[in-house]
């Protein structure tokens, strides 16, 4: 540990390389008498990840947002396919807690449509006679909570079940705009962890073998991570999810974008696990493994790759947000997840019409949540990096 | 006292880090003087690089000077305080390079990857004089061939990566003396270097130290570098000048402990075959936690030990034990001249000077 | 030099053949043979004149026969200028291709410049102001615009220009202009609607670049060279142009090349979302009504394109750094 060591991330103290080793020489003990010499490497991990405020937020975020996702069917008022055309395009209703300058339970209000002469299209006002109370665990449509329990208890609602109140306001057939994102964020989030998933297998065998095995297999397989990195994704992944069939069921639909998202998105886990590799054939700690009989098995699985598992967690961490975004494109522009499935990307195919999104902007409010995804990841990301790197 | 260039005061460089204040030089006097080679020493960590880097003004944020005066001796009578300048102004940027130059450890990192060594070279020269690029050119492979380059005009245009690492080292030394500083300060000139080039380099640094007439502070960790290359000899701990003295003196009659500890740490061919070398004992104590008192007490196998227990309580001060040396030690204080007024009233205290171990 | 740059032009030739197998699998991907489909419609209409073509076509592509004489007659086709027939368009894809995608080079070339201009000078400045309000606010636009997708970007700009200014963005010329030929008042014209899209393409590239900068530069701003350029007695502005800035643009070029395929990524989803006559619209038209010959020899170019923009960074980065030059 030396001075720089114990700053907070991102604050080393800008001292030249030879000052800062002198300073280093110095210090003999964490200044604030931790025994860090002694610390696992985890524990080291957090400590350092505790002082990165930005990642530590953005893991509540996340965690919040897995929460609903785990949650959605209690989280979601309304069954997020049902289409009304009494409610095309309604307006967000929003909750009012504060009535008459006093503190209030929260209540909406009821919406009143007309019909446009002229276009034809249903207009909506907030109706200020018609109030509707909310509650908290009111009863709604029946539904299996986490696909175990019949229940029809949902989180929130209003607390007459008759009623509707979109928060958010509803889609193009009269869908609840928030249950639909509650619901989109389950299959947006799984399917990023999902794709990197596939992602860390294909990069850890392909970057493993390449790292450890190196000489010509190593060429091979370094310039296919090239290639795969000097060619556009989207216009490919574009090419490969137009091949899906259309009569598919949405399970395999969903299986079969995962897949091609992960097909152009291992390169970077190969190109970490390769690094650490190469690096790691030449510590002594392994060298040491090898005089001592270990078989090249266990040097593999048993030293070398505990030794780098906080990195491939921090890069894949950086990884996710590409596939969101990717899934989130493709889907957007009709190539990706279709109805029935909802992902964020199905929820902004109908704000791709300037028209839709100008008559109810509305329509765009699931970017900004795919912006906030991506964001948090990135900082997460970020965070986990620096941590991993103790010693560093 | 006339031959003086550098006269340093009182220097204090401090780095103000989030984890807290550290003292990397603390309170230095140094004389450095015209012609004559000064070798500062001591173990990493002391300072001394912070010490030299703090004479031209170069310690960048969170470092920073807060005390001290540093007199340069332009001329006789015209005597300037650099401290006085601005960091980042003209007059100190006019000092650097010009007046006074450094060079580096590691002669790779020191060097630009990407220019060829000529127009490292050329840009220190056209920095302080107003010359064409021919004619800096001229006068730069004129440097690079006193500096014992071979073919220094085809070497002029090559990249740093292009040369061996007595040839950077020659390059960075010419860079350094383009423009004939009056000193030169050469941190740790040797250390990155193998043993047949170092002596090649020190060889060529006293060559063009006479040739130049010039200053030298050497700052290295070796004292075999201090034997052959210093005049004079300031040794350092934690931040301070403990010692300093002409060549002899610290070799054959050192007074502070710790510099008779480092001595007696080096291997020497004649006595006794079996005997373990002497160590300091313990280790280099904590920026973040020095010691009071005395800073070496610590590891000191001649601390006092009496009621007052002044080398842990008290700091002591620089004292004159010989013509032209000086010691930070309490051991000397009763029989030496006293240069610092501050502890003058402990002066009356009863003393006792027994060693303890 | 020379050799470097021939031994990467060598290199090029392997992943050529690389991006002629992809897109050739790309393009064999469907279900079922594209050319039946054609035949039945033909033969439903009785449209003779398509009836003959369908069997020029499978005779010429050669589509009675195994997959790898497919192959050999398709990218043989294309080093001489054929890309095959677009069955949606009744051209030759040829035909289809030329100015959308002299429109979509242009593009790449003008957000790569945009890029350049707008990164260089903010990751220096973040990077030589770290940890300031400066420094702050560079670097949370920057994650800004690293998390925004392009779709979204170009779809809210979209939406506040339709509804705040009442004026539509989308295309790249006014439409006086849309088939006439080319004059200065048609560039002229093409510059004016180009910005947005640039804008919105390369706000993703620039937050990225100026990361990469701003953590190179942070690395070099202490490195011992950069000690020794200001014992020099150089003004701090200058050693940091001269010294650390100049060796952090070597990674950042590389960085280039790297974002490079993300831009014809970002390209290719805005111009559909701001229906810019460039490449993006057809390649998804052509692979939502499966016109294979088209939507593959598009993913061929675009992929060409971006390849060929890392070849000429890596090219750069050799001629700026003289390390990599002598390997």
């Amino acid at each position: 540990m030396d001075v720089a060591r114990n700053l907070p991330n991102g604050m080393q103290p800008a001292l030249p390389a030879d000052v800062a080793e002198e300073l280093a020489a110095l210090e003999r003990e964490d200044a604030s008498g931790r025994a860090v010499a002694t610390a696992s490497q985890w524990k080291l991990m957090w400590w350092r990840f505790r002082k990165h405020t930005l990642a530590k937020v953005s893991l509540a975020v996340l965690g919040f947002l897995f929460l609903v996702a785990i949650f959605a069917d209690a989280i979601a008022p309304y069954d997020p396919t049902v289409t009304q055309s009494n409610r095309t395009y309604a307006p967000p209703q929003p909750i009012y807690i504060i009535e008459n300058g006093r503190l209030t339970w929260p209540f909406a209000l009821g919406l009143k449509s007309t019909i446009d002469a002229e276009s034809l299209r249903r207009m909506y006002v907030l109706d200020h006679e018609q109030r509707i109370d909310m509650g908290l665990f009111v009863q709604g449509e029946p539904y299996r909570l986490l696909g175990l329990f019949e229940t029809n208890t949902r989180l929130f609602g209003a607390s007459n079940g008759a009623q509707q109140v979109s928060v958010l306001g509803s889609d193009r057939l009269g869908r609840d705009l928030f249950s639909r994102m509650v619901h989109a964020t389950r299959i947006s989030l799984s399917i990023g962890l999902a794709a990197v998933f596939v992602s860390l297998l294909l990069g850890v065998t392909l970057g493993g073998i390449s790292g450890y095995v190196g000489g010509r297999v190593d060429m091979v397989i370094q310039r296919v991570v090239e290639f795969i990195d000097a060619i556009p994704s989207l216009p490919l992944w574009m090419g490969l999810s137009a091949a899906i069939p259309l009569t598919w069921p949405p399970l395999w639909v969903y299986f079969a974008i995962t897949l091609v998202l992960s097909l152009l998105g291992w390169t970077g886990m190969a190109r970490v696990v390769r690094g650490r590799f190469l690096a790691m054939r030449e510590e002594d700690f392994v060298m040491a493994a090898r005089v001592s009989g270990s078989g090249e098995r266990r040097i593999i699985f048993r030293h070398m790759l505990p030794s780098f598992v906080s990195h491939i967690i921090a890069s894949l961490t950086l990884t996710i947000p590409g596939r969101i975004l990717g899934e989130t494109s493709l889907s957007f522009l009709g190539l990706g997840l279709k109805e029935p499935i909802i992902s964020y990307g199905v929820l902004l195919q109908d704000a791709q019409n300037i028209r839709a999104v100008a008559t109810a902007p509305w329509l765009i409010v699931p970017a900004l949540v795919v912006v906030v995804i991506v964001i948090a990841y990135n900082f997460l990301g970020d965070g986990l990096r620096d941590a991993a790197d103790p010693y560093a | 006292m006339n031959d003086l260039l550098l006269e340093v005061e009182n220097l204090q460089t401090h780095f103000f880090l989030d984890d807290g204040l550290v003292k990397a030089v603390d309170g230095v006097h140094l004389h450095i003087r015209r012609g004559r080679t000064l070798a500062v020493v001591g173990e990493s960590g002391c300072g001394k690089s912070i010490m030299a880097r703090s004479l031209l003004q170069i310690v960048t944020p969170p470092g920073k000077i807060v005390g001290g005066a540093i007199r340069y001796h332009r001329g006789p009578g015209d005597v300037v305080n650099l401290l006085d300048y601005d960091r980042k102004g003209p007059e100190m940027r006019a000092f650097r390079g010009r007046e006074a130059a450094m060079i580096f450890q590691e002669p790779m990192a020191s060097l630009s990857p990407v220019y060829t060594i000529g127009n490292q070279i050329v840009e220190s020269f056209r920095l302080h004089f107003k010359v064409s690029k021919a004619e800096a050119r001229t006068v730069a492979i004129e440097m690079l061939r006193k500096v014992g380059i071979p073919r220094p005009e085809a070497r002029f245009d090559a990249y740093p990566h292009q040369l061996s690492g007595g040839m950077r080292q020659r390059a960075m030394i010419a860079m350094a003396l383009i423009c004939q500083p009056n000193l030169l300060i050469a941190d740790e000139p040797t250390t990155a270097l193998d043993v047949t080039t170092q002596a090649q380099i020190l060889e060529l640094l006293q060559k063009l130290q006479a040739e130049l007439e010039m200053a030298v502070v050497m700052i290295t960790h070796d004292l075999g570098v201090v034997a052959e290359m210093a005049d004079d000899v300031a040794v350092m701990y934690l931040g301070q000048v403990v010692e300093q003295g002409s060549v002899d003196d610290i070799f054959y009659n050192p007074q502070h402990p710790y510099t008779r500890g480092l001595l007696a740490s080096i291997p020497r061919l004649e006595g006794a075959t079996r005997a373990r070398l002497a160590a300091i004992p313990g280790t280099v104590p904590h920026p973040y936690a020095r010691p009071g008192g005395c800073p070496f007490h610590t590891r000191c196998r001649e601390r006092i030990i009496n009621r007052l227990d002044m080398c842990k309580t008290e700091a002591p001060p620089l004292v004159q034990v010989g013509a032209e040396h000086h010691a930070r030690c309490w051991l000397h204080h009763n029989q030496g001249v006293e240069l610092s007024s501050e502890a003058v009233q402990l002066a009356s205290l009863p003393l006792t000077t027994t060693g303890g171990h | 030099m020379t050799s470097y740059i021939l031994r990467r032009l060598l290199y090029f030739i392997p992943t050529l053949l690389a991006i002629s197998l992809v897109t050739f699998f790309i393009i064999q991907l469907p279900p079922g043979d594209f050319l039946t489909s054609f035949e039945a419609r033909a033969l439903a209409s009785g449209d003779q004149a398509d009836l003959e073509r369908v069997e020029q076509l499978r005779e010429r592509y050669g589509l009675d026969q195994p997959w790898y004489v497919q192959y050999w007659k398709w990218f043989t086709g294309i080093l001489v200028g054929d890309f095959g027939y677009s069955f949606q368009w009744k051209q030759p894809v040829a035909d289809l291709l030329g100015q959308r995608m002299l429109l979509t080079f242009l593009l790449a070339l003008a957000t790569t410049v945009f890029v350049w201009a707008v990164a260089i000078p903010m990751g220096i400045y973040a990077a030589m102001r770290k940890n300031t309000v400066g420094d702050y606010a560079v670097s949370f636009t920057g994650f800004i615009g690293l998390a925004t997708p392009d779709f979204l970007l170009a779809l809210v700009l979209m939406w506040v220009a339709f509804f705040y200014f009442d004026m539509s963005v989308g295309g790249l010329f006014s439409p006086e202009f849309e088939g006439a030929p080319w004059s200065m008042a048609k560039v002229w014209d093409l510059l004016g609607h180009l910005w947005i899209p640039v804008v919105v393409i390369g706000t993703n590239g620039t937050a990225g670049l100026i990361r990469i900068l701003r953590a190179n530069l942070l690395d070099e701003l202490h490195k011992p060279y950069v000690e020794t350029a200001r014992a020099k007695g150089l003004t701090e502005w200058h050693l940091t142009a001269k010294h650390p800035v100049r060796v952090a643009l070597n990674p950042f070029i590389s960085g280039i090349g790297d974002t490079l395929p993300g831009l014809i990524s970002g390209a290719t989803i805005t111009s559909i979302v701001l229906s810019l006559p460039t490449a993006g619209p057809l390649l998804l038209q052509s692979l939502l009504s499966q016109d294979m010959y088209l939507a593959g020899s598009y993913i061929f170019l675009l992929s060409i394109l971006s390849v060929l923009g890392v070849l000429i960074s890596d090219i750069l980065l050799a001629w700026l750094d003289p390390r990599i030059r002598y390997q």
